[in-house]
């Protein structure tokens, strides 16, 4: 394909990847995509639940954007930026429609609309669904419109490329990238005068997730030690109840739990006899114990917690991080309802739910932080969208639409959506939410990114792309070719995937359900040990053919570098918000914390450096909530109903 | 390495390699120990962790292809024990007790390209929704209100269909469709039917039943069924590809009255 100008790179082509190509091509910029995999096959085929959006029925009961958007931050804890969520709110329902054109097969009521469920305790119906695979009906509608585009010469895929590094000119701004072809091993750079990164969250950190194989965060890590900013990485969600498994962590709805399900662990530690022998009074039913208001339906950041400390304590089923989730007494009429979520569980673990008790732990799900990015107000003084016969918003409701700005990095040119950017779900995501995120920022910032490039081809920000000289790609394509070679090269004593075990049974133990601060120092200390050892590497695959091996080897490195982000976040966010629960600081510190945690990577020190961003309430107040005991739970139940993700 | 525990119960796994398409290929046999609810992507996790045969060789780690692990992304399709399918959803002592040996034999699909060892290059299917035109031509991304309304029947047809992953069982196990011949083969025939059946797709029927009426379309088919006993949606494949022979009857119908 020959080069035109301006062109823009999307790297990533989940929800976020694909809606951004979509957009930028019919803007007329013709945009080059990168996947390390076919992109119809991107992580996000693995959301079930749904996608959030006020709709008519939902407006004619009472709800609205408005209330999405409160919803939205309250969920976040305040954490989020209020205009980006205001704008995500009032444009989710034009993404349902459009999603609705391009043919998505969305379930109908008998009158034909599309139909509604009820999602994380709302009192209003405004998930929409399709089947139990939303993810990837959406996914595959916009891959079919990426396909049209393609077709039509505007897209050009590079699928099982990987994304390197970010190359950047001489003033830091971003101008294209170095990729390498996982397959042949070829290793090029890319010319582009907008680059978007779309390459989804960072769960191989923790080892396992529930998150796909290919979610390692090392697109991300790679622009942070570029020089792009981090936004909140302490924030990371995890789910009450996964179902462990030898090589990931797979869902299991709540539903087993809203049905009826038990939870409960052995009273006696490593009691190995069959679960359906142990008799009722040697079984510890915790949650129902600790709580008999709500027993197994405590709210899901409780139950996540709870769970973590039986096992912690040593009462986890064989001496291991799982408990017992049973079904096994429910009526069969209860257990048909079920069933599409028992067959998972039989599916992976080979044991039949309806007879033996599952056995589940908490998982990590979502990366709720990422790459800092910024955005424009809207401001009526310079919205020329809005038609003169229709009233403007007032400032700050929204964003000022096609402004270069939004969700740009503090690297000009260089963009972060989807999963990877940190802008929408401060620190905790509502469930049915990230979808809307991911096209959201796709279909509405698109635009701001093929506007950046027009500006960049011609010349607004310092040389086109196209003009710049072959040296500087060069240059970083040797950076790369340097570092390649190195770990090729590598005859050390360290196994790759020995080190990423270990990475991710110390963060899954140190900066997940519950964080402290002896506990985080430990992980401080095993984290320069894996760094350290991480430069004695032994590869076994030396070949110069889909070496999976040194890829994987490479990623490592940046897995490393995050989570030392990560984890220092962790530990300076003296407090507790959302997600980010610390036992030594329990409670919610606006005064001191009502701040973004900014990330600079130190690229003399090799380490993060943080600094405290405020965030501005332009458009809802903080709440204050009460901390009394009982109230807590009261307090809790309805945010974590509002906040249930899925 | 860390040698396998006497006492510890384990199996045998055969795996054929192969460099890459030009290469020769060969198989090599690894000792993995018994694990409970252990799926082939874990077994293939062990092996790339302890790259040794059972000879006490230490070989390359052996390359696959995998995503999501929950049998949604069709990525880690290969053939296990002589039977294409998934390998993250094949549990291997579930596996082991159904052929009743003691190993499991891996091999790559052989119906594509291979990359390397069980890894193979499906662009072949990409490309054939380029042809059929699996989309919906939508005016653009501005709101324009909802799309058409569809009865819950209808969507669930439609749904069934729109669940295929690309995973290529049903060509892997298709008589028709080779390496080099041009055989749509039925997911892709399934995937315009899809797009037939839906009220803005439509209006490039023409445009897809031309292309499946030339070669490579679906007079290829054999009728021999096979595809739909592998799909893991089962997606209704050999009625996907009636009702489409019915369509095409209709359109070359329609094309000789309105030929010059
Ligand atoms: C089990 C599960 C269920 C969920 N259910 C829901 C739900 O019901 N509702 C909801 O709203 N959300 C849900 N979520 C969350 C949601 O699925 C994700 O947040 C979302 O799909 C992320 O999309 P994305 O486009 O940002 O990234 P992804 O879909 O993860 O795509 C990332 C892309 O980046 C590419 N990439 C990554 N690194 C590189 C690199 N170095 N070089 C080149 N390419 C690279 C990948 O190849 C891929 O194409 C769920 C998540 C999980 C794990
Ligand atoms: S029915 Fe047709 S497409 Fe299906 S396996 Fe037989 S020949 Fe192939
Ligand atoms: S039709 Fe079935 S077997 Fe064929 S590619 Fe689709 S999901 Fe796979
Ligand atoms: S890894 Fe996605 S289907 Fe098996």
């Amino acid at each position: 394909m020959p080069e035109t100008h301006p062109r823009v790179i999307v790297v990533g082509g989940g929800l976020a990847g694909l809606a951004a190509c979509v957009r930028i091509a019919e803007a007329g910029t013709p945009v080059d995509l990168f996947s390390m995999v076919p992109v119809k096959r991107s992580h996000s085929v693995c959301a079930q639940g749904g996608i959030n959006a006020c709709n008519d029925v939902a407006r004619q009961q009472g709800y609205s954007e408005w209330q999405h958007m409160d919803e939205t931050l309250i969920g976040g804890d305040f954490l989020n930026h209020q205009p980006p969520v205001y704008e995500m709110a009032h444009f989710a329902p034009k993404i349902i429609n459009l999603l609705d054109r391009m043919g998505v097969p969305f379930n109908r009521t008998s009158e034909g609309m599309r139909d509604l469920r009820l999602f994380g305790g709302s009192l209003f119906k405004r998930t929409h669904f399709a089947g139990a695979s939303t993810g990837q009906q959406l996914l595959y509608a916009l891959d079919e419109q990426t396909r049209r585009y393609e077709a039509q010469g505007k897209v050009n895929k590079y699928e099982f490329w990987e994304f390197l590094w970010p190359v950047t000119d001489e003033e830091g701004r971003c101008k294209g990238i170095i990729a390498q072809d996982m397959r042949t091993m070829e290793m090029k750079a890319f010319r582009a005068d907008a680059v978007v990164m779309a390459s989804g969250g960072n769960g191989l950190i923790y080892g396992k997730s529930t998150m796909s194989v290919i979610c390692n965060g090392a697109a991300a890590a790679r622009c942070y030690q570029a020089g792009a900013d981090l936004g909140n990485p302490e924030m990371i969600q995890v789910h009450p109840t996964a179902i462990p498994g030898e090589d990931k962590c797979r869902l299991m709805s709540e539903s087993a739990r809203g049905e009826g399900g038990r939870v409960w662990v052995p009273r006696q530690q490593n009691d190995d006899r069959h679960p359906l022998d142990i008799p009722e009074e040697e079984r510890n039913y915790f949650l129902e114990e600790k709580y008999p208001g709500y027993g197994n339906l405590v709210p899901r950041d409780i139950a996540t917690r709870e769970i973590f400390w039986v096992c912690q304590e040593g009462y986890g089923v064989g001496g291991e991080n799982q408990v017992y989730l049973d079904i096994t007494h429910l009526p069969q009429a209860t257990k048909n309802k079920l069933a599409a979520i028992l067959e998972i569980y039989e599916k992976f673990t080979g044991d039949d739910p309806r007879e033996v008790p599952m056995k589940i732990f908490p998982a990590v799900h979502y990366t709720m932080g990422g790459l800092y990015t910024t955005y424009a107000p809207y401001d009526p003084e310079t919205d020329t969208i809005t038609p003169a016969s229709a009233p403007k918003r007032e400032p700050n409701q929204g964003m000022a639409f096609g402004d270069p700005k939004n969700m740009m990095t503090n690297v000009s040119g260089l963009y972060a959506f989807g999963e990877s950017n940190y802008a929408y779900h401060g620190a905790t995501r509502l469930g049915a939410n990230a979808l809307l995120s991911c096209i959201f920022d796709g279909l509405f910032n698109g635009l701001s990114v093929a506007n950046h490039a027009q500006q960049s081809g011609a010349g607004a920000h310092g040389t086109p792309a196209a003009e710049l000289p072959q040296s500087l790609y060069d240059k970083f394509l040797k950076q790369e070719q340097d570092k390649l070679a190195k770990i090729t090269a590598s005859t050390g004593s360290q196994d790759p995937y020995t080190i990423h075990r270990e990475l991710g049974v110390e963060m899954t133990a140190a900066a997940t359900v519950v964080k402290e601060e002896g506990r985080m120092l430990q992980a401080r200390e095993k984290l320069a040990e894996l760094r350290e050892r991480y430069t004695d590497l032994k590869i076994s695959d030396t070949g110069h053919y889909t070496n999976q091996n040194v890829s994987f080897a490479r990623a490592l490195g940046d897995m490393l570098v995050y989570a030392d982000a990560l984890l220092e976040a962790s530990l300076a966010r003296k407090e507790s918000r959302g997600s980010h629960y610390r036992s030594d600081y329990p409670e919610r510190m606006d005064e001191e914390f009502h701040n973004t945690s900014r990330v600079a990577f130190n690229a003399e020190s090799g380490r993060p450096d943080i600094t405290w961003e405020p965030i501005p309430s332009p458009l809802v107040p903080l709440r204050a909530r009460t901390y009394g005991k009982t109230d807590v739970v009261e307090d809790k139940k309805t945010q974590e109903q509002e906040a249930a993700a899925s | 390495m860390i040698a396998p525990n006497p006492s510890e119960k384990t199996f045998l796994v055969r795996i054929k390699r192969q460099d890459a398409e030009s290469q020769p290929a060969y198989w090599q046999e690894f000792e993995v120990p018994v694990k409970p609810a252990q799926n082939i992507i874990s077994v293939l996790q062990y092996i790339a962790a302890n790259p040794t045969t059972t000879s006490g060789e230490d070989v390359e780690p052996v390359v696959w292809d995998s995503g999501c692990l929950e049998e949604v992304c069709g990525a880690c399709t290969m053939v296990v024990d002589g039977q294409v399918r998934q390998s993250c959803s094949c549990l291997a002592n579930e596996q082991l007790a159904k052929t009743g040996k003691d190993h499991i034999e891996l091999e790559p699909m052989t119906k594509f390209p291979v990359v390397r060892d069980l890894f193979v290059d499906r662009q072949r299917m990409f490309d054939n929704l380029k042809k059929v035109k699996a989309w919906v031509p939508i005016d653009g991304t501005h709101d324009l209100g909802p799309g058409p309304k569809e009865t819950p029947e209808q969507q669930e047809e439609r749904y069934a269909y729109s669940r295929c992953m690309t995973c290529g069982c049903c060509l892997e196990a298709c008589p028709q469709f080779t390496k080099d011949n041009t055989f749509v083969g039925a997911q892709a025939i399934a995937q315009a039917l899809y797009f037939n059946q839906h009220e803005t797709g439509k209006k490039l029927k023409g445009e897809r039943l031309d292309e499946l009426s030339g070669p490579g379309g679906v007079a290829d088919c054999g009728n021999s069924q096979n595809c739909v006993k592998v799909c893991p949606k089962e997606i209704p494949l050999t009625q996907a590809i009636a009702k489409v022979g019915r369509q095409l009857t209709v359109h070359a119908v329609k094309n000789f009255f309105s030929a010059k």
